[in-house]
């Protein structure tokens, strides 16, 4: 015992030294309306080079779904200047790793490579910004390739589609309700011109962020955005961001996906949640730290204490909430009972704690303890050149600025007991969620 | 057109870069324990890695999962701490640990502040030498890796992946699972803990790797701290083996939209004279690269796959060459004609000097890519211990890699690519396939 309280001391000692740490970031925009942002990490003479434009599947028109990420997957297709397959080759010759990614609300490129052949990255990638070439049969080949991924990714695992069914039942009229991927029977009716359409629409400098992070000098990083990108001349077409809301919702939706080859049944629930706002990301941020006091820590949050430890009813259990989406998202609890307790009484002892919670506010060694774990998050998370290139360029895609990035550790510090139950009571109305429960076949006659 | 090429020209005949700028120490404690260290000053952290070689590959037949479930227990109670003592400690301190059982070694990584160091430094110290055990913490870590076994039961790749064990090592611990089966799990005590920890954490049989905030000077008494205590005598009990690989096709019948495809023939010892090239030749066949042959022709040709790749697989007592693809169940056994015949045609003509030319500048130009952060850093020091390679290896990597010649790789892929002992195992309902 003696040993656990001089463990905490030494930990809040720590707090201040831990806070001075920041990563010198530089932004600017071009005069074309691409902003760029650099980082500088300059313990290897490596750099991350990424393009991320401000549309994702939750911009694609009704009926289309899939066609963000598709055509994620189309722009290693080929321009006049680097036709099929020669993208790939020329990363490749120079060292580099490339790959792109699509999200509901951002797609984004990147390569990573050696710092001499940034200038090489940013021609290439401005080119294929504006010049891409597509023919039927790449389309069709690929489109193959994209529904074999939805087969690996979801078809081939209950819990994705578990998740899947409870987003569709969450958002009843917000994009975030159909899958990133696509609905199948859309994905394979996609055509060449619905790619086309879609990439003339929204793949322009006005739409788009360049994120460098590596051993670079951010005003060396302009020259080049300028010499590259900046001769690319903007689209008219890039209005806000204005996707159909959610209503509010005023009754509570509870589902039940069946699948044989579900072992280990879960309950899950989501609630409609506020996301990080520009300017005012005090609500997104009791939040996090509300799933972290709830659910974040394994055996060390309030439902692992008392499900798994006290109780011994949960093999595990969990709370998850980002905050970083373009929209407002959703917040989420499960438990995944032992064997031979039922879903209902994992769901009720969720309900239970979640009571408990509200009626004895937060442990203020937990709410330390959660604090100085994102501390310590925010020191490792400079080790990872990428990953804090992604950080930015997330964040700069969900509507945030460079300023909104730099202020959240210290946001999260500065939340307290009352924010987070404050947060909490407005948030956990079971009328504003969506129970799933995700069970094997046998369990259909109980 | 011609801008973008010519700039592509000039890089390609520029000089190669030069690789991270890791400066390697080899530090021995005033104990005589050995690292290799990287100090690096400009993040107020440090990573640890240690790799304990002996793993899940010890456990006795009737005690299989037993390394891997210790394992597990190390973080959930040691000293005067029980479970959520020792998480709660970890919280405050922001310090992060990883606990895992591999088939050859069981490892530890550990990413630390450097403000809290010595604290972070006793937490692990505890876990490493004074782990608990207790039998509430046990049953509760137990039933987690039950439900975990009996999730892989209806998983297509943990399916495919015991077929092919079971196939490739009868009779030999490769040929068991690393984290036991549902048998064995249920049936283990706190005591096979103690001898599972006893059997595998020694100050004989360990290598480390540690990047960040520290000096050597500081390191060395750290590691006496840390790993003295441990025990000298570690032995590894597993004989050498050769796999049991012949051409054919097994089907594991499993419900299931894609099927999941593993391919599998023997392969090359990491300390094999001609491992490098192997390497190099398995980078061109199904390396992680869009341009790799089997990408090409199964992917970006054809649409049959959403990643297909191969990857060289040096065990410390069996050597495997392996590769993997998911494909639709319609569409699969023209996924499975393609690699045999890229098989075949490697066999029996090799690379081109364009291909070589090509792999050996993505691998050069790529590999300090790999450099990146002290906890990746501090993963690749153990990995070239752990396989024997000496401390200037990252120096002389490349130039090893340009050395490969044409007439050389192409000798080694006729020694490497064997058509006639590639096995193909196959969990779902492949249509036109039939075992054989």
């Amino acid at each position: 015992m003696r040993r656990i309280l001089g463990l905490v001391v030494l930990a809040i000692i720590m707090v201040p030294m831990a806070r001075a740490q920041q990563v010198p970031v530089t932004s600017y925009v071009l005069e074309n309306g691409m902003e760029v942002v650099v980082i500088e990490d300059n313990r290897a003479p490596i750099v991350t080079h990424m393009v991320w434009y401000r549309v994702g599947a939750a911009d694609e028109p009704m009926g289309k779904s899939g066609i963000a990420h598709f055509l994620e997957h189309l722009m290693f297709k080929g321009t006049e200047a680097v036709p099929d397959g020669r993208f790939s080759e020329i990363i490749e010759a120079n060292g580099g790793d490339e790959n792109a990614f699509t999200s509901q609300d951002y797609t984004a490129y990147f390569q990573q490579v050696a710092v001499d052949r940034l200038p090489l990255m940013m021609e290439m990638e401005a080119d294929r910004m504006r010049g891409l070439i597509l023919d039927d049969a790449a389309m069709l080949t690929e489109r193959d390739v994209v529904l074999e991924e939805r087969a690996l990714r979801t078809d081939s695992n209950p819990r994705s589609l578990f998740s899947e069914q409870r987003d569709a039942a969450q958002f009843l009229n917000h994009p975030y309700g159909t899958p990133i991927i696509g609905w199948p029977n859309e994905v394979n009716a996609l055509t060449l011109q619905d790619a086309l359409d879609f990439y003339v629409r929204f793949y322009a400098p006005n739409n788009a962020v360049l994120v460098v992070a590596g051993d670079v000098k951010p005003e060396d990083v302009l020259a080049l955005a300028e010499q590259y990108y900046g001769p690319l001349s903007p689209s008219e077409g890039i209005t806000k961001r204005l996707r159909p809301q959610e209503p509010p919702q005023r009754a509570e939706r509870r589902l039940v996906y069946r699948d044989a080859r579900v072992a280990t049944p879960y309950v899950m629930r989501t609630y409609l949640a506020p996301n990080r706002q520009s300017g005012a990301q005090q609500k997104a941020a009791a939040l996090s730290l509300l799933a972290d006091v709830l659910g974040g820590g394994g055996i060390t949050s309030l439902l692992g204490q008392r499900l798994q430890i006290d109780e011994g009813i949960a093999l595990s259990t969990g709370a998850f909430y980002s905050g970083l989406s373009y929209d407002p998202d959703t917040f989420g609890v499960y438990v995944v009972p032992k064997p031979g307790i039922s879903l209902e009484q994992g769901e009720a002892r969720l309900d239970a704690t979640l009571e408990y919670l509200l009626e004895n506010g937060v442990d203020p060694a937990r709410l330390a303890r959660s604090k100085a774990s994102l501390l310590a998050s925010e020191i490792y998370a400079m080790d990872s050149q990428r990953g804090l290139a992604q950080r930015y360029g997330a964040a700069l895609t969900s509507g945030l600025t460079v300023d909104d990035v730099q202020a959240w550790p210290d946001i999260l510090q500065a939340v307290t007991e009352e924010n987070i139950l404050a947060a909490a009571r407005e948030l956990l109305d079971i009328r504003r969620a969506v129970t799933g429960y995700l069970m094997g076949e046998e369990e259909m006659d109980q | 057109m011609i801008r973008i090429m010519t700039t592509a020209l000039v890089f390609l005949l520029a000089a190669l870069p030069v690789r991270a700028a890791t400066h390697i120490q080899e530090v021995t404690s005033p104990g005589g324990i050995t690292a290799w260290l990287v100090q690096e000053q400009s993040i107020p952290m440090v990573a640890f890695q240690f790799s304990f070689q002996g793993g899940a590959s010890q456990d006795p037949g009737n005690k299989l999962g037993a390394t891997n479930l210790m394992m597990g227990l190390l973080e959930e109670g040691a000293g005067a701490l029980d479970a959520t003592g020792f998480a709660e400690a970890a919280d405050e301190l922001g310090v992060r640990f990883r606990f895992s059982a591999g088939r050859d070694s069981v490892s530890v990584t550990a990413s630390m502040l450097t403000g809290n160091l010595a604290e972070s430094v006793a937490l692990l110290k505890l876990a490493l030498n004074e782990p608990n055990f207790n039998m509430t913490a046990f049953e509760r870590v137990q039933a987690q890796a039950l439900s975990s076994l009996r999730s892989d039961e209806t998983d297509p790749q943990a399916i495919a992946g015991k077929a092919y064990r079971e196939l490739a090592f009868p009779r030999h611990p490769y040929g068991n699972p690393t984290d036991g089966t549902l048998e064995t799990v249920a049936a283990l005590t706190p005591d096979d803990m103690r001898e599972a920890y006893r059997r595998a954490l020694g100050r004989n049989n360990v290598f480390i790797g540690v990047v960040g905030d520290i000096s050597p000077e500081a390191l060395g008494p750290l590691l006496d701290d840390l790993l003295g205590a441990l025990p000298d005598d570690i032995v590894d009990t597993v004989p050498d083996v050769e796999p049991l690989l012949e051409a054919g096709l097994t089907v594991v019948d499993f419900n299931t939209p894609q099927s999941v495809v593993l391919f599998a023939q023997p392969g090359l010892m990491r300390d094999d004279p001609d491992y490098l090239t192997a390497y190099v030749l398995n980078h061109i066949m199904g390396g992680r690269s869009s341009t790799a042959r089997l990408n090409v022709e199964v992917r970006e040709k054809r649409g049959l796959t959403y990643g297909i790749s191969s990857f060289l697989l040096p065990y410390r007592h069996a050597a495997i060459y392996m590769g993997s693809l998911s494909s639709g169940n319609e569409s699969v056994a023209e996924a499975v004609a393609i690699v045999r015949d890229e098989w075949a045609k490697m066999a029996a003509t090799g690379v081109s000097a364009e291909e070589l030319a090509t792999a050996q500048r993505y691998l050069t130009g790529a590999y300090p890519l790999r450099f990146d952060g002290n906890a990746e850093i501090a993963g690749i020091l153990t990995g070239l211990q752990v396989v024997g390679l000496p401390i200037s290896y990252v120096d002389e990597r490349n130039d090893l890699v340009n050395a490969v010649t044409l007439d050389e790789i192409n000798r080694v892929a006729a020694r490497l690519y064997q058509p006639e002992k590639l096995r193909f195992v196959i969990a779902g309902q492949p249509m036109g396939l039939v075992e054989k």
